[in-house]
């Protein structure tokens, strides 16, 4: 009996295959979270230096007009632009799908061209064109003697940045939603015809389902892409300094807190809070958008 | 189950990381400006011994005319080698110095730093107090504008490298061509305005979006004092006299649309002062680098005049930007960093940035016949200089700027940027800058009235 005795060694053979994994894992992703969580219990002021405040950074966050105004900015941006865009991209990807456009390769690629021009550069060239002193806005103001809005207005800079954006990710969209729809079987659309189903038929009951998965992931990606606007507005702002505040955005906020005020803690604070924002809203969707399947 | 949650929680890790990642890289926050080696103090004697046993030296400066000053020093002193820098220009380069000491690491042992900018960055504890050094016997050969704007506390943080004192840069052949007198008082400027809109409605007087280094720089030369500084004990009144002078001048000019919408140094500006459709600058003296090199088109066509008075017969000037060299707290060399600063700005590297468009801070170059006589052939052959010197003894004195300005500045559009584009009074804007910045400067520990 004595062998019962004899404790049972610890196999270790699995922790030695994800081993690499775990501490780059860890050292990548979890630090960096965790850091954040630890500055964003700390406050150091000018005078004064660190000291630890707690959650006191967190309520400040919470009743900040500041950062509610930039959430709300951006919330209005995601019910506005991420449809339009997803829309006009699903049908891009189902005119080139269906087979009846001429020169479908050309149009694929010119639609796709945007995405791969770096979003610094093309809001750069937006900038100009949005110019009504001696931008394309201005030119054809002069040409036609009419005096078009001004597009770097406080009242349409968010427009204006919407369409920046839709330029910049439809076509990063249609490839999703058309790559989506070259997996349907051929089989299915044969069976469809045989059955005296029209192509609108067959998009709504066919296409449509089959790439339910690509429409969440496209949703998803779109929202926290808008949660995150950062560069455009960060470079319109030397063209428009009046129309984007430096809480325009939450992300620009964050920035501003942490790279002109100094404030790492309630920067970390304000990443933190949005970062759970954008989360909860992105598994809703994912949620809601799997369950009716 | 359990590789659906830990699944989730991956994704969960993920999405946190997505916004977390870029702020963590730049933060940095544990504060160990106790470590500094204040108290320690360098003779003229360890200085000349640092600068003959060598050594290296990282300078980071935007200033072009440095490029010159440190090679002719390194041939005058062969042991040091000098590692020259360009950070950024102002705002950009305080972001960068100011994460280096966050971080503790990659820090210059100089550094160019505006006025404005100083006084927070001495608060801060991270750069030296060059009276240790011996600075304070230097105060006579610097004029006085700079050298009050490199005090701080009982400290001097820098050696002032240049100044920019204040005067009129205007196109001559717009002037002329629609036969309006060049303004000598800001209601004169406003009427000019008024009339060069109404001749030709894509002209404008003047361009301006917002700026606070300028609003700062006109209330200032209308004898406005809005900040006071006493140790940690600061004061903001952006409603004292001063400022309502140049409230008013400008509102006019704001609500008759009479200001292009256009930034100083985006490309529409340098466009603008090439092709008359900017009629005048009012800026620091440094700006005539800029002109020959961003608006060629504009040669022989402007002029300079003393700055438009709030009250007519004045003589009152202010100062628009101006920097210093400092030594950060943590440089490994200081007596060497010293003399390189002694060198370019009080030494003779200021000769040399004269000699390639600088406007000095010396009184030496300052008073010099050779620099008074000077012709700009951007100008017509004036002698902008003589303007310049009358306006740098001019400076209404007693000016002094927040010890967190720098982030002050960065929130001016938020607040009175709002009066450039709707309806909102300029007077509204700047009290919500004033109580924006104490807000702020009370966060940050200041006892804020």
């Amino acid at each position: 009996m004595a062998d019962i005795a004899v404790p049972r060694r610890r196999s270790w053979t699995g922790w030695r295959f994800v081993g690499p994994f775990m501490a780059v894992f860890a050292l990548v992703f979890l630090a960096p979270i965790v850091y954040s969580i630890y500055l964003s219990l700390f406050k150091n002021r000018l005078i004064g230096g660190n000291s630890f405040v707690g959650l006191d950074n967190y309520q400040q966050a919470l009743t900040d007009p500041n950062f509610w105004s930039s959430v709300g900015r951006v919330s209005i941006f995601l019910v506005v632009q991420v449809p339009i865009m997803l829309f006009i991209a699903l049908l891009v990807a189902l005119a080139i799908d269906s087979g009846r456009l001429y020169g479908k390769s050309f149009f694929r690629i010119s639609i796709f061209l945007p995405y791969a021009v770096p979003a610094v550069v093309a809001t750069l060239m937006w900038g100009f064109i949005y110019g009504t002193q001696f931008g394309l806005v201005g030119n054809i103001n002069d040409a036609f003697n009419i005096t078009l809005p001004d597009p770097l207005s406080p009242s349409l800079i968010l427009t204006s940045i919407g369409n920046i954006v839709t330029w910049e990710f439809v076509g990063y969209n249609m490839l999703i939603f058309y790559s989506a729809l070259r997996t349907i079987p051929t089989t299915l659309y044969e069976s469809a015809e045989i059955d005296g189903a029209g192509e609108l038929r067959i998009i709504r009951s066919i296409k449509l389902p089959a790439i339910r998965g690509a429409l969440v992931i496209a949703t998803i990606f779109s929202i926290i892409g808008s949660f995150q606007l950062f560069n455009e507005p960060s470079i319109l702002q030397n063209v428009a300094p009046n129309a984007i505040t430096t809480y325009f955005t939450p992300n620009l906020y964050a920035y501003s807190l942490s790279f002109s005020g100094q404030q790492y803690n309630y920067s970390a604070t304000v990443a933190i809070v949005m970062g759970v924002i954008t989360m909860v809203i992105a598994y809703v969707v994912q949620l809601r958008g799997t369950k009716e399947s | 189950m359990t590789t659906f949650t830990r699944r989730r929680l991956l994704g969960l890790a993920a999405l946190a990381t997505a916004t977390t990642l870029t702020l963590a890289a730049c933060g940095g926050g544990d504060d160990d400006s106790s470590s500094g080696t204040s108290g320690t103090t360098v003779s003229d004697a360890d200085v000349t011994a640092a600068l003959q046993k060598g050594g290296n030296l990282t300078v980071w400066a935007w200033e072009p005319t440095l490029k010159q000053v440190v090679a002719n020093f390194q041939k005058t002193y062969p042991n040091v080698k000098i590692n020259l820098v360009n950070a950024g220009t102002g705002n950009d380069q305080y972001t960068a110095l100011q994460n280096a000491f966050a971080a503790g690491s990659g820090i210059p042992d100089v550094a160019q730093i505006e006025y404005y900018a100083l006084p927070q960055f001495a608060l801060g504890k991270s750069i030296t107090d060059l009276n240790q050094m011996g600075a304070s016997s230097l105060k006579a050969d610097f004029s006085p504008g700079p050298w009050a704007s490199v005090q701080s506390g009982s400290g001097t943080f820098g050696l002032p490298m240049d100044s920019g004192p204040m005067a009129m840069f205007y196109n001559k052949d717009v002037f002329d061509k629609y036969k309006i007198t060049v303004p000598t008082t800001w209601t004169e400027f406003l009427d000019a305005a008024r009339k060069l809109h109404a001749a030709d409605p894509k002209a404008y007087i003047a361009n301006d979006t917002g700026d606070a280094g300028f609003v700062t720089s006109l209330i200032w030369q209308a004898g406005g004092k809005p900040y006071q500084v006493d140790g940690t004990n600061v004061t903001i009144n952006l409603n004292d006299a001063g400022s309502q002078e140049f409230v008013k001048v400008w509102q006019a000019l704001i609500s008759e649309k009479l200001l292009a919408p256009i930034s100083s140094w985006s490309d529409q500006w340098y466009q603008g002062l090439g092709n008359g459709s900017i009629a005048t600058l009012n800026t620091g003296a440094w700006m005539p680098a800029n002109f020959t090199s961003g608006a060629p088109a504009g040669s022989g066509k402007w002029r300079v005049a003393a700055l438009p008075q709030w009250t007519a017969g004045g003589t009152a000037s202010a100062e628009n930007g101006g920097s210093s060299l400092a030594i950060p707290e943590k440089s490994s060399n200081k007596a060497l960093a010293y003399g390189f600063l002694k060198y370019a700005n009080d030494g003779d590297g200021v000769q040399t940035r004269v000699d390639n468009g600088a406007f000095p801070a010396t009184v030496k170059q300052l008073d010099s016949a050779a620099f008074l006589n000077t012709e700009f052939k951007y100008f017509g052959g004036q002698k902008a200089n003589e303007i310049f010197a009358a306006s740098s003894k001019n400076v209404t004195p007693g000016w002094s700027y927040l010890p967190f300005q720098v982030y002050a500045n960065s929130i001016f559009n938020d607040s009175v940027g709002k009066a450039y584009v709707s309806s909102t009074p300029l007077a509204d804007g700047l009290k919500a800058w004033q109580d924006q910045s104490a807000a702020y400067g009370k966060e940050q520990g200041f006892t804020v009235k």
